[in-house]
């Protein structure tokens, strides 16, 4: 057996096990930590396809990003597991419909003629290939203008997402930075002319000094 | 070097090598592997170490100190009794900790610190992976540190911990866009994402042909960015002015609260190891990593030493000097200050590149 195939195995081992412990454990935090192992790896099952880029990508977006977010969350949310768990029974028979229409679907996309093994030979690319540069290639040249509509979309969003959690209170005592630095001495500060103190004449000096 | 020592083994062993040869050869890679490792992460180990000893005296004469002067010569062991005294100390759990995530927390800070050092180039090949992606292998590897801090801020099942994890989790994640927006830059005009490749296309310009390396690495052309990036890099760490994470005035020492021993210190060695990785970073991105600043002078990993060395003397310098930011002041400058600055120089960039005065061709 070759050593990618071992390293296949343990990765992929360690995600099933990951993805099942991310339904099954009890603490919502451990479920989103476990999360986060089949993320890590999935972006090293990835690796071993030679898709560098999405790996790395996905750890960038995904685990450095998206999940610590998601993470900060769940620790500050107070879950209650045991009123999440209340209606499992009522909602199995939709949930296994569901999942099993999933595998059906990979089954047939898998198994199918349009995708099945035979129609994507193993590549050996060469070792100074760059998945980054082939991809970007494509992305700015072939799907240009996709990309940026893409992009414009999720711009949009962004703006969307801010406008709509945006609550400026009345109370509010924002302050302006620029206001700050800008603040002269004279402006904060008067400066008082008074008459100076007189000095008394100082008394004979006591010898022994 | 791998013939070198091989060549070595073999007249060690004379006519013995060729039978243990045959054996080891199918594992040799990785025995290989694991011995620049150890090459590596060894004078890391004691650079973060001599790094705390540094940073005592440096910041000790800035504030008209001695600073360690005690434990051997001019107090050079001082690290060593430091590193003695955590080793022995006992690890203690909080009563209500989540015990397991309470240990993983270290590790992931730790982790990924050490982690980052495989796609450094120390030197012209002198590098543990040689690979395409560097750039975003070290941003990926980077975005991971935050974890350990959010785990171990919440598994102290403490308030000040738990104060830490959160602002840890926004303030680390905020730097990261600037960081890597001004790093989207330097790939630009190196047209690379590995290390090396980086710093060599940062020997060729006018000034290097003159003679004056120095002017035609990055940092001149993107000065914007290097700023951006290096400050950027002292807040990616949780440095003081960017500490509020710790804010031993505030919240005492954040998510290094309910830690002792060990467990403590693997915290410290990740900051300090950090600092050095950020060092290692801003100059080879901006300071042409192992390059010579001036024509005359041979290349060498010396340079690099040298001016990672700079740049942690500025952060410890920046430690004894500024009072800490407060911390929306800290979001304001990553979020409305570097993203929109980053922007703009991006495209100043790409129009600079794509004109007939460019530099980089």
């Amino acid at each position: 057996m070759e050593f990618k195939t071992i390293l296949f195995y343990i990765f992929s081992a360690v995600t099933i096990f990951a993805a099942l412990r991310v339904i099954t454990a009890r603490n919502p935090v451990h479920a989103v930590l476990f999360l986060v192992l089949a993320f890590f790896n999935v972006a090293a099952l990835w690796m071993l396809l030679q898709a560098e880029f999405l790996a790395l990508a996905l750890i960038m977006v995904y685990v450095g990003a998206v999940m610590v977010l998601f993470l900060f969350v769940v620790m500050m949310l107070d879950i209650n597991i045991e009123r999440v768990r209340q209606g499992f029974w009522s909602n199995l028979p939709l949930g296994a419909f569901v999942g099993l229409l999933m595998v059906a679907e990979m089954g047939v996309v898998l198994s199918g003629r349009y995708f099945g093994l035979a129609n994507f030979p193993a590549q050996n690319l060469p070792a100074d290939y760059s998945n980054t540069k082939e991809l970007a290639r494509v992305l700015y040249t072939e799907f240009a203008y996709p990309f940026e509509i893409a992009s414009v979309i999720l711009l949009v969003a962004i703006v969307v997402a801010v406008m709509l959690t945006l609550r400026r209170r009345k109370d509010t005592k924002a302050m302006n930075p620029a206001d700050q630095i800008a603040v002269k001495a004279k402006d904060r500060m008067r400066l008082v002319k008074m008459a100076p103190e007189v000095e008394l004449p100082v008394a004979a000096k006591k010898g022994g000094e | 070097m791998e013939a070198t020592v091989l060549g070595f083994f073999e007249w060690l062993w004379g006519p013995l090598w060729a039978p243990l040869w045959a054996l080891l050869e199918p594992v040799w890679p990785l025995i290989w592997t694991l011995v620049k490792i150890v090459l590596i992460l060894v004078p890391l180990l004691l650079s973060v170490a001599y790094l705390t000893f540094w940073e005592r005296k440096i910041i000790g004469w800035m504030q008209v100190r001695i600073g360690p002067n005690r434990v051997g010569p001019w107090g050079l062991l001082q690290p060593i009794a430091d590193g003695m005294k955590l080793f022995f100390k006992e690890v203690l759990f909080p009563s209500a900790a989540d015990k397991k995530l309470f240990i993983l927390g270290p590790i992931m800070a730790i982790a990924p610190a050490l982690a980052a050092w495989a796609v450094i180039p120390f030197a012209p090949g002198w590098v543990l992976a040689n690979v395409n992606a560097g750039v975003l292998y070290l941003l990926a590897i980077s975005s991971v540190g935050v974890y350990g801090i959010i785990i171990s801020g919440w598994a102290s099942n403490s308030k000040y911990p738990f104060f830490a994890a959160m602002r840890a989790s926004a303030q680390m994640i905020s730097y990261e866009i600037s960081m890597g927006l001004a790093l989207i830059t330097v790939l630009m005009v190196s047209n690379s994402l590995n290390l090396t490749e980086i710093v060599v296309a940062q020997s060729a310009g006018r000034f290097a042909d003159m003679g004056l390396g120095a002017l035609s690495w990055n940092w001149l052309p993107l000065l914007p960015m290097f700023g951006v990036y290096l400050i950027s890099g002292v807040a990616e760490t949780n440095r003081a002015p960017f500490d509020v994470v710790e804010g031993e005035s505030e919240i005492v020492a954040g998510h290094m609260v309910e830690y002792s021993g060990m467990s403590f210190a693997m915290f410290f060695l990740a900051e300090y190891a950090n600092m050095i990785l950020i060092a290692a970073m801003t100059s080879i991105f901006f300071l042409g990593g192992w390059l010579s600043p001036v024509g005359f002078l041979p290349d060498g990993f010396h340079w690099l030493a040298v001016k990672m060395a700079s740049i942690l003397f500025f952060f410890l310098w920046i430690r004894a000097t500024f009072p800490r930011y407060r911390y929306d002041h800290i979001m304001r400058l990553g979020w409305k200050v570097f993203v929109p600055l980053t922007l703009v120089w991006i495209l100043v960039v790409g129009v600079w590149m794509m004109s007939p005065l460019t530099i980089w061709k």
